[in-house]
This record gives C-alpha cells, sequence and structure tokens, in this order.
C-alpha cells in the first residue's frame, strides 16, 4: 500500500509538473538544438511524462545515465506489431497483416541471428578499409558540385549522393537505380500517411526482391551477393529476411549519414570559430563528429515498449506503457556534459546515445564515422570559402517526427 | 589487469575497438577480442573507458 502510495504520490508530482503537457515530438526551432518546447523535459531529469500525437502517455527517457541502462534493458521490446507500441506519427502505425522492419523492428534471438549474418561487413577494420573508396566518391561529387557552381544545393550535389553511393557499393545495389530508391527512401521516412509509408515499402521490396533473384543467378561482389550465396543458399534465411534486412540497410545506409553531413555542415557554417579551428587542425575531425553526432542528435526518439514493469532510480515502469528516448535531450544533460549547448571540440562527447545504446546500437556507425569525417573534413579543406548562400533562418529543415536534417541547403564558396 | 568478453553478449558494434585500439580488435565474424600479447590490457588507460563504450556490458574489467 505504500509502495502504491509512493508511486502514485511520485506521478502526482509528474501530473502537476508542466511536463504532462509537453507533447512529444516537437518540431524544432534552430535545426541544431532540441525544439525550445522541450526546455521543461530538459528540467525533468531522468524520466518525464508526454502526450503523444494520438493523444497516448508515454515516458520519456532525459537522463543520460537512465538512458544508458534503458536502452541496455531488454524488458524493453522494439517490436512495433506488438499491442501498444508507442507511436510518435500516424505513418508508423504498423498495419495487423505486417511484419515488421528487420533489425531495428525485431528483439533477440531473432535480432542477434540477423544482425550476426551482416556484422562482418559492418566492422571497425572493414570501415577502415573502405576509406580511400568514401574518399573517391566524395571528391568526384566535390569536382562535379564546383564544376557547376556556385551555387549548389548542398544536399542534393553531395550530402545525399555520397553516403547512397557508399551504401550501394557496399550492398551491390546498382547506384544507376537511386532516383527510385531515394525518392520511396523519402516516403518510408516521411509519409504522411502509413498508406504511403507501405505502399513506398512495397516498392522497394519488389525492387530488392528482384534484385536478390537477378543475383541468385548472377553473383556480383556485395554483401547482398555474399548473403545469397552464402546464408540463403544454406537455408539459414529466406528470400522476405533478405529482402526485409536489405531495405533496412539501404535505407538506413544513406538517409542518416546524408541528414548527418547537410546538418553538420549547416551547424559548421553558424559556428564560424569551430570551423576555423577545424579547418586549422584536421586532427580534431574524429572528435568533431562525435561532438556534431551528440549536439545534432538527428534520430530524436527513439521508441519502446515495456513488456515487464521496470523499476528505475525510484520510478516504476508499468508493463505496457510506452517508453522514448529523447537523443536530443539525454545527449544535453549537464550532469555528463557541462555547457551542453556548447559546441565544443575538446569535451569528451564519447558515450552519447545518438547511435542509439544496447543491442539496438547502430550497425553501420563505424562506416558513419568514416564518411562524415571524410565528407565535412573533404568539404571544409577544399572549399575554404564555404558559406550559405541564403539567410541562415529561411533555409527549411524536416519536421521533428522524422529523422532531422537539412531539406535543402544552398551554399556558394 | 584481467579483461573478460562475453562473446555471447557482443554484437559487434565495435566501440571497444574504436576507443582501445591497442587492446581490442574485432574477429573475422565482427566480435570482439584481444589483440595476441595484449590480453591484461598491456597498461592501456583507455581499457575501463572502452568497457564503459560497450553498449551491452560485455567487457569486464578486474
Amino acid at each position: 500500500m505504500k509502495i502504491g502510495t509512493t508511486h502514485f504520490f511520485v506521478c502526482e508530482v509528474f501530473m502537476t509538473d508542466t511536463t504532462t503537457t509537453v507533447a512529444f515530438p516537437q518540431d524544432r526551432t534552430c535545426p541544431y538544438h532540441p525544439p525550445t518546447g522541450y526546455d521543461p523535459l530538459r528540467a525533468a531529469r531522468p524520466l518525464a511524462r508526454v502526450t503523444l500525437y494520438d493523444g497516448r502517455r508515454a515516458w520519456l527517457v532525459t537522463g543520460h545515465s537512465a538512458a544508458r541502462r534503458l536502452l541496455a534493458d531488454q524488458r524493453l521490446s522494439t517490436d512495433r506489431t506488438r499491442d501498444g507500441f508507442p507511436v510518435t506519427a500516424p505513418r508508423l502505425v504498423v498495419p495487423p497483416d505486417r511484419r515488421g522492419a528487420a533489425l531495428l523492428g525485431v528483439d533477440d534471438p531473432e535480432h542477434r541471428t540477423q544482425r550476426r549474418m551482416v556484422l562482418p561487413e559492418f566492422t571497425l577494420k572493414r570501415a577502415v578499409a573502405l576509406r580511400p573508396e568514401i574518399q573517391r566518391i566524395v571528391d568526384e561529387h566535390l569536382d562535379a558540385m564546383i564544376a557547376q557552381g556556385p551555387p549548389a544545393d548542398l544536399v542534393s550535389a553531395f550530402a545525399l549522393p555520397v553516403p547512397s553511393m557508399v551504401i550501394c557499393a557496399l550492398l551491390g545495389v546498382p547506384y544507376a537505380d537511386h532516383e527510385f530508391f531515394q525518392e520511396q527512401s523519402r516516403t518510408l521516412l516521411r509519409g504522411p500517411a502509413a498508406a504511403d509509408v507501405y505502399r513506398a515499402r512495397d516498392r522497394l521490396e519488389e525492387y530488392l526482391g528482384g534484385l536478390i533473384d537477378r543475383k541468385v543467378d548472377e553473383p556480383g561482389t556485395g554483401l547482398l551477393d555474399e548473403l545469397v550465396r552464402g546464408p540463403l543458399a544454406e537455408g539459414a534465411t529466406d528470400r522476405a529476411e533478405l529482402v526485409s534486412l536489405a531495405l533496412i540497410l539501404l535505407v538506413a545506409g544513406h538517409e542518416t549519414t546524408a541528414n548527418m553531413i547537410s546538418l553538420g555542415t549547416y551547424t559548421l557554417l553558424r559556428h564560424p570559430d569551430r570551423l576555423a579551428e577545424l579547418r586549422a587542425d584536421p586532427g580534431l575531425l574524429p572528435e568533431a563528429v562525435e561532438e556534431l553526432m551528440r549536439t545534432l542528435s538527428i534520430a530524436d526518439g527513439l521508441l519502446r515498449l515495456a513488456t515487464e514493469d521496470i523499476e528505475i532510480d525510484g520510478q516504476t515502469i508499468r508493463a505496457g506503457e510506452g517508453v522514448v528516448f529523447a537523443t536530443s535531450v539525454i545527449n544535453r544533460d549537464a550532469a555528463v556534459y557541462p555547457e551542453p549547448d556548447t559546441l565544443d571540440f575538446h569535451r569528451p562527447a564519447r558515450h552519447h546515445v545518438a547511435f542509439g545504446f544496447g543491442i539496438h546500437q547502430c550497425l553501420g556507425q563505424n562506416l558513419a564515422r568514416a564518411e562524415m569525417e571524410i565528407a565535412l573534413g573533404t568539404l571544409i579543406a577544399r572549399l575554404p570559402g564555404l558559406r550559405l548562400a541564403a539567410p541562415a533562418e529561411e533555409i527549411p529543415f524536416k519536421p521533428g517526427d522524422t529523422i532531422q536534417g537539412m531539406l535543402e541547403l544552398p551554399v556558394a564558396w | 589487469m584481467r579483461i573478460d568478453i562475453d562473446k555471447d553478449a557482443c554484437i559487434g558494434a565495435g566501440q571497444c575497438a574504436l576507443t582501445a585500439p591497442d587492446v581490442f580488435t574485432q574477429d573475422d565474424d565482427g566480435y570482439s577480442t584481444l589483440l595476441p600479447g595484449r590480453e591484461d590490457g598491456a597498461g592501456s588507460p583507455l581499457v575501463r573507458e572502452a568497457a564503459r563504450a560497450c553498449p551491452v556490458s560485455a567487457i569486464t574489467v578486474s
């Protein structure tokens, strides 16, 4: 009884707190800061309550230490087909007849089996080996952009095509088809309606299924070819699972990194002192990339469902409750990152949760780091006069319910 | 210093090899392993940092 009363009292504190009225997600006011509407959430650590778009309440994890423990807690499920799974936008509702996405939509042991199949291609060693190829792709796109400008839209000329071409080469997907799959990826991540998302998913699955069938007859050299020759031929996976894996790797492989390159460039251009510092000392690039990851937190709203009661820092998350991780808020926990709103390439920014944490931590993070270092490093070195070609406040960026980034980025040099 | 890696927990994120590259690497399957001759951490101050970076707490330092 006493425990129940205590729990109720704790909830009451939150209920009377302003945090109950905070809606999640919200659009950012500045593309590299959390929305100002999250200020009450930043004051409520390690957990707050938020209201999702459908009126449902969910826990919002805001504290860094609690976030690391909870993201590593397998009593929180990522299976979006489960009843009561929290959704932050209409497009994320999984229709009853649909499977969840591979990797990020499945729990262990299924997740582990899928991750194991593709893991050798995403090691640190493999990312290091891919660096010359990434550099070649970056140089080629910068040559083309410079030849045609200034001005240029950095998103379409550089930020999107570079990671897209890298993941295509890695998977063995013909880059010639990029207009088709980039458009479908955009719909998959933006919707607006669930019907749009699933139509895009159907088209991508049909495309990738056809590609895999052709690889069965004529194997090439990409990861998908290896999966066809190995696990598929051996019966360790089936065509449907392979298509689902290919889809998630293709979409996650370019949309996320593309947003980091565009928003990272915008952020550097808005912090001329930091940009000058980085140009003067390119050895700072790895730390700069970590600090940009922490500051920008582009995947801002990781979703889970509690499958059991979980005690955390004196609170109880009940089985069946939704749990949302606001990475932009977690990565600005002043207890871990003093002066969290300041961009500082000399702080230890590692241990941010921008790539997630726990078993679902980003599979492609080593590749993404290499791409960001090479893309941003080469861009600022080759274009010393790089600047925004439109008023900063007028450049459009993505709404709060999807991966954060610039919709376009007009630049001159 | 004794370093234990729980291979059943490891997800191959590569955070240990990124943080303490003189001690940790990834095997051909992508899982964490200690570099030959560095099984005791070779006095690296980064071993504990690598353990903290592991997203699944697969590394124990004692």
